[in-house]
């Protein structure tokens, strides 16, 4: 892929390309706590260690930007859709509308 | 009994009596109120030797007999006085004493609850104190305005529950139970609100549960109860409940145990990640490098007490938007039951009869 290219059109190329992405940082624990939550629930997320990307300090700082928020990472996306961060996919567990919208994605059947 | 002779014997006499109840007041360290008095009737028998030794000299009869009476009338008087005054002495000293030695106690044990809680790092405000305060070492303000609104949170909480009690019992509008349920929903909010601020300050402070009673903190979790402990709580309280009420309230158990699960497998692996953060190079290597790494590890657990709280406070509301007004009110109602037996049990439990030492 050229270098040249926005990070935030790398980003949401990716959150397209799967039902359920996660963004993470390997050392974060609050991204692992995400993880576990999909798990749990039995949903298999695909996720991308902005640590281990070469272009991912980059993708970092986007999405801080997206979110105002110095905090980039855990950030989900859910049928290309932003969901937000570990509050935000929390709130819409609690409040009943994630496993819908995981369902719409086909993340999670029945 | 008139001749200066008898006056100087009478005088000399008096000045004995004088001394006698001296040394009573002086031998008040043994509790017999007799001691002065066998003193005294010794001096009795000597007064009566010495009045017939007198009056067997002397040639008018019933004058000096009558004011011969009249001195040893009022010499009794006044020893019975004295020997009263003194025994009252005595009893005031011992009362004093005893009451020191009371204070003593209270006094040392609470030196040791201090010296305990400085120890778990509890934050004292007085400004005269100028020891050690704790881990930090300096006197936190916003964990000492936390350990203050705190505790007219509490109160504010309990008469908010007296409320709700009442308002159930004497079958109010749904309407105006409902202002109670709100307020009651806004009360723990502001708890939430609180415990951001106390966050910045201090997570360790929150994170210990220093500032909960003790039956609280066996139920600790990241920084406050378990969502799940909430429900259960309050989902035994509120029967009958319709289908959909049950669908919801099922759905709500899962999803908030998942929330809470993840959340508990999070702060495992920022415990994993810490110990090894530390212990990576211990006998020698880059000390200060390593430390700075770990206090950036440590700033991870600041957005965990946050989510937690942030997760207690979606259970609650999600609870009070499944429920009817008066499911919701009875609900907290029984929530606030609860906490509030809670921390008596902590006070029950610190107040029992234990074995001596």
């Amino acid at each position: 892929m050229p270098m040249g290219s926005d990070p935030m059109e790398r980003v949401v190329k990716l959150a397209s390309e799967s039902a359920i992405v996660i963004f993470s940082v390997s050392s974060c624990c609050m991204c692992h706590a995400v993880k576990r939550l999909f798990c749990g629930m039995g949903v298999n997320p695909t996720v991308y260690e902005l640590d281990q990307d070469p272009r991912g300090k980059d993708m970092e700082r986007a999405l801080m930007r997206l979110l105002g928020n110095p905090q980039a990472v855990p950030v989900v996306f859910i049928g290309g859709k932003l969901i937000g961060s570990m509050d935000r996919v929390m709130a819409s567990h609690i409040n009943g509308t994630l496993v819908p919208l995981l369902k719409e994605a086909g993340a999670l059947w029945l | 009994m008139s001749s200066p002779a008898t006056e100087l014997t009478r005088m000399a006499i008096y000045e004995q009596y004088h001394q006698i109840s001296r040394w009573g007041d002086a031998f008040n360290n043994n509790d017999s109120p007799n001691t002065g008095s066998s003193t005294i009737v010794q001096v009795d028998v000597r007064l009566d030797n010495k009045a017939e030794y007198i009056s067997s000299d002397q040639v008018e009869p019933s004058r000096s007999d009558q004011e011969a009476n009249k001195p040893t009338d009022k010499i009794k008087r006044r020893l019975a006085q004295n020997r009263e005054a003194a025994r009252k002495s005595r009893l005031r000293k011992k009362a004093y004493v005893q009451q020191l030695e009371s204070s003593r106690l209270k006094l040392a044990q609470l030196e040791q609850e201090l010296e305990r809680a400085r120890q778990q790092g509890i934050y004292i405000s007085s400004a005269s104190d100028t020891g050690y305060f704790g881990l930090s070492g300096t006197v936190n303000s916003g964990i000492t305005a936390f350990e203050m609104e705190y505790g007219h949170w509490v109160e504010e909480q309990n008469k908010q529950i007296c409320e709700l009690r009442s308002a159930l019992q004497a079958h109010i509008t749904d309407i105006e139970l409902r202002i109670l349920v709100e307020s009651s929903l806004n009360h723990y909010c502001n708890l939430f609100r609180m415990k951001a601020d106390a966050a910045k300050a201090d997570v360790f402070y929150l994170f210990s549960g220093i500032w909960r009673t003790s039956a609280e903190r066996f139920f600790h979790w990241i920084g406050g109860f378990r969502p799940s402990e909430l429900l259960n709580v309050v989902m035994s309280q509120i029967e009958p409940l319709t289908d959909q009420q049950h669908l919801e309230v099922f759905n709500l158990r899962q999803s908030s145990q998942q929330a809470e699960d993840a959340l508990s497998q999070g702060i495992d692996k920022l415990q994993q990640n810490l110990a090894q953060s530390v212990a990576a190079d211990l006998s020698s290597g880059n000390y200060r490098a390593q430390m700075a790494a770990a206090v950036d590890k440590l700033e991870a657990l600041e957005g965990f007490v946050n989510q937690a709280d942030h997760l207690r406070q979606q259970t609650l509301q999600q609870m009070a938007r499944i429920l009817t007004t008066r499911q919701a009110a009875r609900g907290l109602l029984a929530l606030g039951e609860y906490f509030h037996r809670l921390r008596a049990l902590s006070s029950l439990w610190a107040a029992r009869p234990r074995e001596p030492a």
